[in-house]
């Protein structure tokens, strides 16, 4: 398994990570390398198998949807970059 | 007397409740120890002296009324991965370098109501990625025993506080072997409570399949009486298993008789270095001179696909946890960019250290349109057969035994350039994680002046059958008394 260079910037696109051409370098290399180790679960015939996500046995959790105190506004925006008027503020996400 | 700061939490307890000292001058001690030596260790991130020296002389009010608990006085360092309200929370990143968390983590509030005294915050490898705290964003920890050497990781920082007696009692966090691995390789005793037994609810994120907060402390007793204040349900976390906690301190019967502890090949193979591989059998020996059942040749075949699964798993929901860290309501923000997209991915590039970066790729590529069913699903089939290989296993034995790390502390820098080699540090603990079963590290002796541990494996919330034998060796042997010259 041995990703391109296209692929690596593509995932790192999905995962909104900018990268220097040296750090593009250096993962197609390294996570290349991981994915080849990755292969050695193709020796085990999984098809009757059913996947687990949660170590527990846990099935969905409900609750009552009451109303209850949350944090103060004040507190959580005290470690925002950028607040106003009570409110997070961010740039334009749509542009002409 | 000896000096304070070198104390249990049980004997602190001892002479707080007999008041041969007050929990201000234990908290002070512990300061000073922490001024004496950490500039060798760099097990902190984060000092909090004024705010613990008001929570000492709280306990020590609280002592005079008569309400003290177990733990009301002690000191205790906390994994610079829980939020503790009003105490900067970096998760040893620049992402969250100036993060002053508004709430404390569940277990924060329960430590509150015990009167625990928090002293600070230690290092980490960047969002408890990593076996060595090379990975910390801001400066490595230093192995108490070998000052060249790493602690282990992620939570190498309390381990290694308390490996120095920088604190009594600390909290770490074990994705894939986090606070069992820095455990051996510090010569502390560290547990991996079950999946669910701990809530997660103010932990950051990393693998929430996974993740679980554990003691690190200097004896087994130590170990119980920490779970005693930590473990229960939470309706704040949707995984908290709603089960009754024991008081664990009832396993501390030190008689093994009867307990049947399976080895199991996979754990302690016979192509491991011969001096960890001697000490591990020499504790063998021990248990069973103390009367446990030994059963041998038991196998789980699948702990070969472990290493795999783990690292498509736990990088998947790590590429999911870690989508939050945009820039707009905490943490690292770059803002000079031509976008609103320039400046997420600038954040990200810029917040993030290489291997959480590796990690969110590997995790996205394994998600992604294509290669889901051959990655992810794979992943979760394989661990189905892993956690099942585990339930034969129970059938046989009460408590599984193996190696907690394949070495002991390896030198700073042996392999923080190459990615793969880091990972097998945990092969014989992220199993564990795997199936969700709980797992305790307990200091079995040395390998040239280095400590090595022991692994014990349980049953699904069997965490009493663990203690139980980590106690019992632990009272026949003297490694856990055994202390680093700084």
């Amino acid at each position: 398994m041995s990703l391109s260079r296209e692929e690596v910037l593509h995932i790192a696109h999905l995962a909104r990570i900018g990268l220097d051409d040296e750090e593009v370098a250096k993962f197609q290399v390294q996570l290349s390398d991981i994915l080849a180790h990755f292969e050695l679960l193709n020796e085990l015939d999984t098809d009757a198998v059913e996947p687990t996500a949660y170590p527990l046995p846990l099935e969905s959790v409900m609750r009552e949807d009451e109303v209850r105190p949350s944090l103060p506004v004040e507190d959580v925006l005290a470690n925002a970059p950028l607040a106003e008027d009570g409110a997070f503020r961010v740039r334009a996400v749509l542009e002409e | 007397m000896r000096d304070l700061f070198r104390l249990t939490a049980h004997e602190a307890r001892d002479l707080l409740s007999k008041r041969e000292a007050s929990a201000r001058e234990l908290t002070q001690a512990v300061l000073d120890r922490i001024e004496a030596v950490d500039g060798k260790v760099r097990a902190y991130l984060t000092v909090s002296a004024e705010e613990a020296l008001h929570q000492a002389g709280a306990a020590d009010e609280r002592i005079a009324r008569g309400e003290a608990g177990p733990l009301t006085g002690v000191p205790i360092a906390i994994k610079d991965n829980m939020c503790t309200r009003g105490l900067r929370t970096t998760c040893g990143s620049k992402m969250l370098e100036s993060f002053v968390p508004p709430y404390d983590a569940h277990v924060i509030e329960r430590l509150r109501e015990a009167g625990a005294v928090i002293v600070g915050k230690t290092n980490m490898d960047e969002f408890a990625m990593g076996s060595s705290v090379e990975h910390s964003a801001f400066f490595p920890t230093h192995n108490p025993w070998a000052p060249d050497r790493v602690p282990g990781g992620s939570s190498g920082g309390s381990a290694a506080a308390v490996a120095a007696d920088e604190t009594v009692l600390a909290l770490g966090s074990d994705t894939g072997g986090s606070v069992r691995q820095p455990a051996s390789l510090c010569g502390v005793v560290g547990m991996k409570p079950t999946y669910g037994r701990v809530s997660r609810y103010g932990l950051v994120a990393f693998g929430s399949s996974l993740d679980q907060i554990g003691p690190l402390t200097k004896d087994v007793r130590d170990c119980a009486l920490l779970m005693n204040a930590i473990c229960g349900h939470d309706a704040r976390d949707a995984t908290s298993a709603p089960v009754e906690t024991p008081d664990f301190t009832g396993a501390l019967s030190g008689d093994v008789r009867g307990l049947r502890i399976g080895v199991a090949n996979e754990y302690l193979p016979d192509d491991v270095d011969p001096a960890v591989r001697a000490v591990a059998e020499a504790a063998i020996a021990r248990l069973e001179s103390l009367g446990a059942t030994i059963v041998r040749g038991i196998s789980l075949p699948s702990t070969k696909y472990a290493l795999a699964c783990y690292y498509i798993i736990a990088p998947s929901e790590a590429s999911a946890n870690l989508a939050r860290y945009d820039g707009v309501r905490y943490g690292y923000s770059y803002q000079d960019g031509a976008s609103m997209w320039e400046n997420l991915e600038k954040t990200r590039e810029h917040g993030f250290g290489d291997e959480v970066k590796r990690r969110i790729m590997l995790g996205t590529y394994a998600l992604s349109a294509g290669y889901y069913d051959a990655y992810y699903l794979k992943a979760l089939k394989v661990r189905t057969l892993i956690r099942q290989e585990f339930d034969a296993a129970f059938e046989r034995c009460d408590v599984l035994f193996g190696l907690v790390s394949p070495t002991p502390a390896f030198p700073i820098g042996a392999k923080v350039d190459d990615p793969f080699a880091m990972y097998l540090n945990d092969v014989f603990t992220l199993p564990i994680n795997i199936a969700g079963v709980p797992g305790v590290s307990v200091p079995a002796g040395f390998v040239e002046g280095l400590p090595v541990g022991i692994q014990l494996i349980g049953r699904p919330f069997d965490e009493m059958a663990l203690l139980r034998a980590a106690h019992a060796f632990e009272q026949a042997t003297d490694w856990h008394t055994q202390r680093p010259e700084l």
